[in-house]
């Protein structure tokens, strides 16, 4: 019995269930929260619609939509992680009071920075692609519909991998990279860093197929008339951005496959016997590691061109240079990981190189500050949330850039890495580029998908909240960083005096949290009140072809293919009196697919399965995966017409409404 | 009516600039009030390696406020001023280049990395942690195990070993070879100097030197499993006298470290602070050894006594 | 051309260049695994056990390459009978390939277990490691690409070739002849010059 129990079950028993208090109120709290949305779809009867509308579409904008939806979730479990962590350290188990052991903290810790930077900053990012780049170069949808849809349902799977450690077993407690030794099979050979790796592993090769599917969308499918040096800075950020994507996340894949190898198959790639090399996991995983930050922040770096551009009613200053900019910032990106180990006794004539190289980055970083501003210079200026979110974004960016350029001095740098100086600065270019620009962007496109604006006040004030919040929380940690704070502590000795910087920094994360607050009641009152805020399809006077369509975008986005003649294509349309043409023709949509779903149902048993050791499970989710896939890759019948008299008929209607 | 409406709106426009101030002092105040009194060693360096990175962290912080603060005053002057209720300001949307200003904020940022990419290949060289610090005194010898999760320091040269605190004596260098007996840690003592990686099977190397006497902190930089934040250790720097008092002291320790209680040692626990009398002077690198072939055992002894016969290191 | 037709020739005209750039990606994934390889093909690395001198049979190694080389010349040959709808030509050399490709695939696997049974596994070394799981990733992209190259005959012999079989039969060729590729560079810096020393 035993035997075929461990066959069945694998490595797991009754006791994987088992959490102590706060884990297992986490993970009881999905459950509930899971269980009550399947009971409101089911009573409000709305399972058709969901299966037609979201769960099978391969319609980017509602892919982006699902990313969307995704991340936002995310983010509040990696916020309520750094609650967590924050709150842990002002307690310092003091009076013997131990908030979180040092397991329980090593986990939170190790989830928060993996969930943020792969399922809030990436989901988020990918959000972006898929709701703005069809439609900026005039395009109805991405280079491969059906790709893109497996890519979401891999990136959910992942979402789903990672956070199953709280129901059933344990998360990774060696931190957001998983440094071997620490997560080799010697010393940690629970399922933690399992569920580490796949989580990331499934969402990766997701992630890796959007970067093909975009790229090939941005060189094949603009609109005829839209050259490489026309297009919108958004979609040159993109670009780039999906280069870096295809050329880095096969070395995230070799990294974590090796990895896991080492623990499911007794290999030495990084063990500490046998020949084994955990220098080498370094070099690999920053390899893909620091192009990664580079993913995040160009897209935000694109969005600000575009919100810059549109609320100065004036042209992006220098284009060229911006896109010369962005191109250098990539290129560089590649030959810089060696500065996140510095310590690690590469010598002088190496550790040189890559300092330099490292602080080369500032300078076409600068060039796009000073860009901006100077699209502002001789502008009308309006200040818009959007607008401060900006504002917020160059305030705090370049306090970022230049504690970069102090990291990137190596004998500096022996003093902060690995501190809380070194968190201070790469929160403060995440959340000053990427989770800044992304709210921009989520603020400045949303009357374009819904239909009315978003409510200014609160949106003002969960700005005020995060920029606020955002000083004292890392400011502090950047003092601490000086007086010898290393990171992941969950306690120090209380008499270094160090646990007013903590305060300081629990009220920030609680502000930046009332903010999130903020923003939540921002989407709801604005629902609520729609009617009120409703706007036309171009509400901010913008200048790119995504504010040509109709708000929100028909299904088949444009009517007809537009012909671009300009750079901010749509600002010239507007001013020369120029429209879409209306000979209607035939367009073919592709059809709805489950594929994607299943293809993301069976991965995430997939990785569970591995993760536990199930190999049978293994075995039977990889051949209905490869199945599955032949069958929909043989199917030819996976369009359907939308006939021009339909679309005359919608366009019509559009009008009507819009009268 | 105008003036009215003109009236109340400079009004909130002053109480907004007032609550601004108001909101940026309280932040000031507090982060003073925290800091204040408080030991911060990299800014407060205690030895001569410490100090030089200082010093570097001086330098940049210079250069980059030649870039932060045009950048700065130029938002928020463009801001103000073009802001889109301002009548007074050019409205020009056709200014999108000029090559005279971009060839600035390329040239200047250009020129300030250079400079910094000097300063950076000169000081990285001389504060390779590998090189030996430049001085007429004797160094001393201390060999370092990263443990779970305790520090452990040898002296091969006194004959002995302590566990989370280290005696050196003030001014004189001292020579760290830096290895692991568990995950991968960092040796990190910011008073004294920058930290570097400590890995199962290699030797790393750390020189410094205490520009006087006291107690410094140090720690673990690289998490290293549950006990992680349990790996402080002292570094007590000391007169030459008390250093020679402190080594005879030790010798009379009734712990004795040999290959068998290092072995009791590097159970995976933490540990208040020991002292040990060295008993194996080869036992550092038998730890190394441990994660080595026998050939490369074999080689690694050849090359250590081809080195010690030959010239001095 | 109606505009419906150029929307298809553009279609397909994406998916190979879409499959050009993925296989641009899969180089980047095979050149991290021959960095790997690179860094722990050494005397630490080997770990006092045998090298890739003491254990490659270079003999063996090329059969194994002209399995692997015939195999691409025969997959352009039947992409070259498809295009001129000469049907049962292409299927024979279609299902030549296939041998080629399986007859290879069964050798390395044959070569990997003589390697295990005698003791000399991928636990072993991460010498060991690193060769297994470099020749042993070439090894299942082959696998994919008989599987695929399994559905297209299996199609083929139930139906004639469409346009969209001719293409997704250029869209195999262009998979198989990187796969030939990577094995060139396999041969040479693992085999050659890495069995040499």
């Amino acid at each position: 019995m035993s035997d075929l129990q461990q066959f069945i079950f694998g490595r797991l028993t009754w006791q994987d269930f088992i959490h102590e208090p706060i884990m297992a109120g986490a993970g009881i709290g999905m459950i509930v929260a899971l269980i009550a949305l399947i009971g409101l779809v089911t009573y409000l009867k709305k399972w058709k619609w969901l299966w037609k509308n979201w769960l099978t579409t391969l319609d980017p904008k509602k892919i982006g939509v699902m990313y969307l939806i995704v991340s936002v979730i995310m983010l509040l479990r990696g916020g309520a992680d750094a609650l967590l962590v924050r709150a842990q350290q002002v307690v310092n188990n003091s009076n013997g009071v131990e908030l979180l052991n040092s397991d329980h903290f090593q986990q939170i810790f190790t989830a928060h920075g993996s969930i943020m930077i792969f399922f809030v900053a990436m989901g988020l990012i990918f959000a972006l692609f898929n709701m703005i780049v069809p439609q900026q170069i005039g395009a109805r949808d991405v280079a491969y519909p059906f790709l893109n849809s497996v890519s979401f349902w891999l990136f959910a799977a992942g979402m789903i991998l990672i956070n199953a450690p709280m129901i059933v077993g344990e998360f990774s407690t060696a931190g957001w990279l998983a440094y071997p030794p620490l997560s080799g099979l010697e010393y940690s050979p629970g399922v933690g860093v399992d569920y580490w790796i796949w989580s990331l592993q499934i969402a990766g090769i997701g992630s890796l197929l959007s970067g093909v599917n975009f790229f090939m969308t941005i060189i094949k499918m603009r609109a005829p008339g839209m050259k490489m040096m026309m297009m919108p800075i958004f979609t040159w950020s993109v670009f780039v951005t999906v280069l870096l994507i295809m050329t880095v996340f096969p070395i995230l894949t070799v990294s974590l496959g090796l990895l896991s190898l080492d623990r499911l198959m007794d290999m030495h790639f990084f063990t500490t016997d046998a020949g084994g090399n955990p220098m080498l996991y370094i070099n690999l995983i920053w390899a893909w590691g620091h192009p990664e930050v580079y993913i995040l922040v160009l897209p935000a770096f694109g969005v600000f061109s575009e919100v810059v551009s549109t609320f100065s009613s004036k042209k992006i200053f220098g284009y060229t240079s911006m896109v010369f900019a962005l191109i250098a910032i990539a290129f560089f990106s590649f030959v810089v990981w060696l500065h996140h180990f510095f310590t690690m006794g590469a010598g002088a004539n190496v550790n040189t190189f890559f300092g330099i190289t490292t602080m080369i980055i500032a300078i076409p970083t600068g060039v796009k500050v000073f860009n901006w501003i100077f699209t502002m210079y001789r502008g009308r200026v309006r200040f818009t949330t959007p607008m401060l979110w900006f504002m917020g974004f160059v305030v705090t960016f370049t306090i970022g850039g230049l504690t970069g350029v102090m990291l990137s001095v190596p004998p500096a740098d022996f003093q902060f890495h690995n501190s809380l100086f070194l968190v201070a600065h790469f929160h403060n270019m995440i959340i000053g580029g990427v989770v800044f620009g992304v709210f921009s962007a989520i603020t400045y496109w949303f009357p374009k998908f819904t239909g009315f604006k978003l409510h200014e006040g609160l949106g003002k004030a969960a700005f005020w909240c995060w920029l606020i919040g955002f000083i004292l929380a890392f400011g502090p940690l950047y003092i601490l960083g000086f007086m010898g704070a290393v990171r992941r502590l969950d306690h120090y000795d209380p008499s270094l005096g160090w646990e007013g910087l903590f305060i300081v920094a629990a009220v920030g994360v609680v502000t930046i949290g009332l903010g999130v607050a903020f923003q939540l009641l921002q989407v709801t009152v604005s629902i609520i009140n729609r009617k009120k805020y409703k706007v036309g399809p171009d509400p901010w006077g913008a200048r790119t072809l995504e504010w040509a369509t109709a708000t929100p975008p028909a299904e088949y986005v444009f009517a007809t293919t537009p012909q671009v003649k300009s750079r901010d294509e749509f600002w010239a349309m507007k001013q020369e009196g120029r429209s879409f043409s209306k000979k209607y023709e035939d367009v073919w949509l592709p059809k709805n697919s489950s594929v994607g779903l299943l293809i993301g149902l069976l991965a995430t048993g997939f990785g569970l399965a591995v993760v536990w050791h199930m190999w049978w499970a293994v075995l039977l989710t990889f051949v209905a995966i490869v199945v599955i896939l032949v069958i929909r890759l043989t199917n030819d019948d996976t369009e359907m017409k939308l006939s021009a008299e339909e679309i005359a008929r919608h366009e019509a209607a559009l009008q009507r409404r819009a009268a | 009516m105008g003036k009215h409406k003109q009236h109340s709106r400079v009004g909130k426009r002053l109480v907004q600039v007032l609550v601004s101030c108001f909101v940026a002092l309280a932040i000031i105040a507090a982060f003073i009030y925290v800091t204040y009194g408080r030991e911060i060693p990299v800014l407060q360096p205690a030895g001569t390696i410490a100090q030089q990175e200082y010093i570097l962290i001086l330098i940049t912080v210079g250069l980059g406020v030649f870039v932060v603060v045009p950048v700065f005053i130029l938002l928020f002057w463009v801001a103000v001023r073009y802001r889109d209720g301002n009548k007074k300001a050019k409205y020009d949307p056709e200014f999108a280049s000029h090559h005279g200003l971009e060839a600035l904020w390329w040239g200047i940022p250009c020129a300030i990395i250079l400079f910094l990419a000097i300063i950076t290949a000169i000081a990285t060289h001389r504060l390779d942690p590998y090189k030996p610090l430049e001085s007429d005194v004797e160094p001393v010898k201390v060999q370092v195990v990263a443990l779970e999760w305790k520090w452990l320091f040898i002296y091969p040269d006194e004959g002995v070993a302590t566990v989370n605190y280290m005696t050196i004596p003030e001014k004189t260098p001292i020579n760290l070879t830096i290895t692991a007996d568990a995950p991968m840690n960092s040796l990190w003592i910011p008073a004294l100097t920058g930290q570097i990686y400590a890995m199962t099977g290699m030797s790393t190397k750390l020189h410094f030197m205490a520009d006087g006497v006291g107690v410094y902190n140090g720690a673990t930089a690289n998490i290293s499993g549950e006990g992680y934040a349990d790996m402080t250790f002292k570094v007590n720097s000391v007169s030459s006298g008390d250093f020679d008092a402190w080594v005879e002291k030790s010798k009379l320790s009734t712990s004795l470290l040999n290959t068998t209680t290092y072995r009791e040692l590097a159970q995976p626990a933490k540990s208040d602070q020991k002292t040990y009398v060295l008993m194996d002077t080869l036992l550092y690198d038998k730890i190394i050894d441990k994660y080595m072939m026998p050939e490369q055992v074999k080689q690694r002894a050849r090359e250590k006594s081809a080195t010690e016969t030959g010239a001095s290191e | 051309m109606t505009t419906r037709a150029k929307e298809i020739a553009e279609t397909q005209e994406r998916k190979s260049l879409g499959l050009w750039v993925y296989l641009m990606t899969d180089c980047m994934l095979f050149g991290a695994l021959f960095a790997t390889f690179a860094t722990l093909n050494t005397h630490v690395g080997v770990f006092g056990g045998p090298s890739g001198a003491d254990l490659f049979n270079l003999k063996f190694v090329l059969v194994e390459t002209m399995l692997l080389l015939t195999s691409s010349f025969t997959i352009g040959l039947a992409y070259l009978c498809a295009t001129r709808g000469f049907k049962a030509q292409s299927m024979f050399w279609l299902i030549s390939t296939f041998l080629l490709g399986a007859s290879f695939l069964a050798l390395e696997l044959w070569e990997f277990n003589q390697l295990a049974a005698e003791g000399h596994g991928w636990w072993s070394s991460a010498f060991l490691s690193a060769y297994f799981v470099l020749v042993g990733t070439h090894g299942a992209h082959i696998a994919v690409g008989l599987i695929w190259m399994a559905v297209v005959i299996f199609r083929l012999l139930q139906r004639n070739f469409k346009q969209t079989d001719v293409q997704r039969l250029s869209l195999l060729s262009l998979f198989w002849h990187f796969l030939d590729i990577i094995w060139i560079f396999i041969f040479s810096f693992v085999y050659l010059i890495g069995g040499m020393s």
